[in-house]
């Protein structure tokens, strides 16, 4: 269970996130949608604690896992270093596994400049799966890939959210997308106070 | 083949020219003739000379490029990565830039006195704004999504370091250690030449009072010689293994 409470978030003087509160269960999915520049990514990097200079409070577990817009690979480690690297416990027999579970069997040794970018997007996902991540977080995981291709991604992650029940938040433009991996969807509008959950604004004013 | 070719083909071209002037000339006094080195070189070889004082240079030159390099580089990924920390060093960088070696040598000897370890700080001091600068803009260029992914995969700080910052700032290091062996190199020479009893440096001055051209090339060319060695043996090949990644 992670709970999110946070009161403002500024970049210098300009006000992005006003009073935005949610929790997630384990084992649920949640899609974060709205507007562009509206502040997703801004409030995905709280929740993940990339960045820590907001004001409010939020509960996360230890395990947890990130999947960026980019696959942000380590382009100068072999696709298995890129999940020992970040994993250091997990054994070799492990993360061949997790490589298997994801389709790239046999490619351990190669570098991502030499796996397309599908592999190199489901790398991305091994690596966040590796570590029975109790929090998933993802970042438009199936963008700028065609539309085969994003169902196939889709696909790989349903499986591996069914087998590995972190809870997890995404943000994504694709309302097909959000209702199909979703359980329930958030959805980020603008105002005066800065960005809030759609539906949320009532309540905090009263 | 043919481009591999190439360097030792320049290389040959130089001796070419050095032959046709040392003919034009023809004053063994002014600028002797290549061949005529050679049994200068056996005689240095032979009574240990030669290696006595390449040794000595060759380990001060070690010393100052570890120092310089470790020095400088984490003096420049601090400022690259902390705009505060640059606003207050950027001011020394500028000074310590544009103090002229020499000052620093003398300084160096003054204050610490003239010894080893004088000739090393005074050498290293000398190379560690130019290491910093590079590596200052190395770190400013770190990919801030790789420092997302290890903050939420919390990376352990030496991991970080190894495989995801300094991979990164490679090409800055490769270019701040070419920059630096050759800088450095000239500059040891110079301390040696005003304060020390031994190296390539203290040899040239010696020969420099006796008006010997030809002593003075055999022990420049022997250092050079082994700074090409350096080059060849050492930094090329670990620069081919760090990019390997590249051209996979």
């Amino acid at each position: 269970m992670i709970t999110v409470s946070i009161s403002e978030k500024r970049f210098g003087d300009d006000l992005v996130l006003g009073p935005i509160a949610f929790g997630i269960a384990q084992g649920e999915t949640v899609a974060l949608v709205g507007p562009s520049g509206i502040g997703k990514s801004t409030l995905l990097r709280l929740v993940s604690g990339i960045d820590t200079d907001f004001t409010g409070h939020i509960d996360r577990p230890q395990a947890m896992a990130m999947v960026f817009q980019e696959p942000t690979l380590l382009p100068w480690r072999s696709a298995l270093d890129n999940l020992t690297l970040l994993h250091p416990e997990l054994p070799r027999e492990r993360a061949l596994a997790a490589l298997d579970e994801v389709g790239l069997t046999g490619k351990e040794t190669l570098f991502p400049g030499q796996l397309s970018l599908g592999q190199q997007r489901r790398l991305a996902l091994a690596r966040a799966f590796a570590g029975q991540p109790d929090l998933l977080i993802m970042d438009e995981p199936f963008v700028s890939l065609d539309a085969a291709a994003a169902d196939r991604m889709l696909t790989l992650t349903e499986e591996l959210i069914a087998r590995h029940q972190p809870a997890t938040l995404f943000v994504t433009h694709d309302m097909a997308e959000a209702t199909r991996l979703a359980h329930r969807t958030l959805t980020l509008e603008g105002g005066p106070d800065g960005a809030q959950l759609a539906g949320t604004t009532k309540d905090q004013t009263t | 083949m043919q481009t591999k070719l190439t360097p030792l083909l320049s290389i040959a071209g130089l001796l070419a020219l050095w032959v046709v002037a040392s003919t034009l000339k023809a004053d063994p006094q002014v600028l002797p003739t290549p061949w005529a080195l050679a049994p200068l070189f056996a005689q240095e070889i032979a009574s240990g000379e030669l290696w006595t004082h390449l040794s000595a240079t060759l380990l001060r030159v070690l010393w100052a490029f570890c120092l310089a390099m470790t020095l400088g580089g984490i003096i420049g990924l601090a400022m690259g990565r902390s705009p505060a920390l640059n606003r207050w060093l950027d001011p020394w960088l500028v000074i310590f830039l544009n103090l002229p070696a020499l000052v620093l040598i003398v300084l160096c000897y003054l204050w610490i006195g003239l010894t080893e370890a004088a000739a090393i700080a005074a050498v290293t001091l000398n190379k560690v704004p130019n290491v910093a600068i590079v590596i200052r803009e190395g770190a400013r260029a770190l990919d801030p999504q790789l420092d997302a992914l290890a903050r939420v995969y919390r990376m352990s700080g030496w991991t970080r370091l190894r495989h995801v910052i300094l991979p990164q700032l490679g090409p800055f290091i490769a270019a701040a250690a070419r920059g630096g062996v050759a800088v450095i190199w000239k500059i040891v020479l110079v301390v040696e030449f005003l304060g020390r009893s031994s190296g390539v440096g203290f040899q040239i001055h010696l020969y420099f009072q006796l008006f010997d051209v030809s002593m003075v090339l055999v022990y420049a060319f022997s250092f050079i010689a082994v700074m090409l060695l350096v080059e060849w043996a050492l930094l090329q090949p670990w620069e081919r293994h760090a990019t390997r990644w590249r051209r996979a």
